[in-house]
């Protein structure tokens, strides 16, 4: 059966330490769980008027996964294209899981590694509820 | 010393070249070039955020971008940012094509390479801004 691409845009959030966990949770969704369900989009082509992106985000359903309470992903999705599917802001998930202790934000460390991967979880797990729901 | 440089990567995750962006911008930020720089969320450009839009425009900004769409330039040029230089790593490979750079999430060692280059040539950039002349 073929299956709708979803479409996982994540912050670019070179700032802080959840922008890097948005992208590695991206990344490890697109690699390893769901290679031949998702994609990516880059978020500031958006705004440079790239047609191809936001045709992709007014046809398909969009994931957007923030770093930040700023949502600047979901926010960017629903400027230029359509409502997103699903929002995922990664501090309040930190906040929600009690983690406190951060992680250098240029690499992340074990710590880090493993949050990402729990957001990659979240991300998965989304992912099927939009499938369940048939977007 | 002077105000920081806002040195603004690309944040394309679709590809290698993003991650060298945002490899070699941390690399100055964080090593090279340690109080004399920061850096800023293109995103937040991108939304049109308002501290972020001051900012910028009060500070000499670098971007550095991954490929020929130049993200983080146009942003900051919409931004009427104080833009200084800009970067590409297509240009980076172009002159060093020995180096293949291929992992997207964690860089493999030609990314490193190419990374560290990009990151001496912001670096650079950063001492003639500062009127430090060339320091490697």
């Amino acid at each position: 059966m073929i299956t709708p691409k979803i479409g996982i845009v994540s912050c670019s959030g070179e700032c802080c330490v959840e922008g890097t966990i948005s992208r590695i949770a991206t990344r490890v969704v697109l690699e390893r769980l769901r290679p031949h369900d998702a994609v990516t989009i880059c978020l500031p082509l958006f705004s440079i008027g790239e047609k191809g992106e936001r045709m992709f985000a007014k046809n398909f359903p969009t994931i957007a996964i923030d770093g930040c309470e700023k949502r600047c992903a979901k926010n960017a999705i629903e400027k230029y294209s359509g409502k997103t599917a699903c929002s995922i802001v990664v501090s309040e998930l930190l906040k929600k899981w009690a983690i406190k202790k951060k992680s250098p934000r240029r690499e992340l460390n074990k710590e880090g590694l493993e949050v990402a991967t729990k957001v990659a979880d979240e991300i998965d797990t989304a992912m099927d509820t939009l499938y369940a729901g048939g977007k | 010393m002077s105000d920081p440089i806002l040195i603004v990567p690309c944040s394309g995750i679709g590809k290698s070249f993003g991650t060298i962006s945002r490899d070699a911008t941390y690399c100055v930020v964080e090593e090279l070039r340690k109080g004399e720089t920061d850096t800023l969320c293109l995103s937040l450009l991108v939304m049109g955020d308002e501290d972020a839009r001051r900012l910028v425009k009060s500070h000499r900004c670098i971007a550095v971008d991954s490929c020929p769409n130049e993200c983080a330039k146009k942003n900051l040029v919409l931004s009427d940012a104080k833009l200084i230089a800009n970067f590409r790593v297509v240009d980076i490979l172009r002159d060093n094509r020995g180096l293949k750079p291929n992992d997207v999430t964690f860089l493999d060692e030609d990314g490193r390479k190419l990374s560290k280059i990009l990151a001496e040539k912001i670096a650079t950039k950063v001492d003639e801004s500062n009127n430090k002349g060339v320091i490697s």
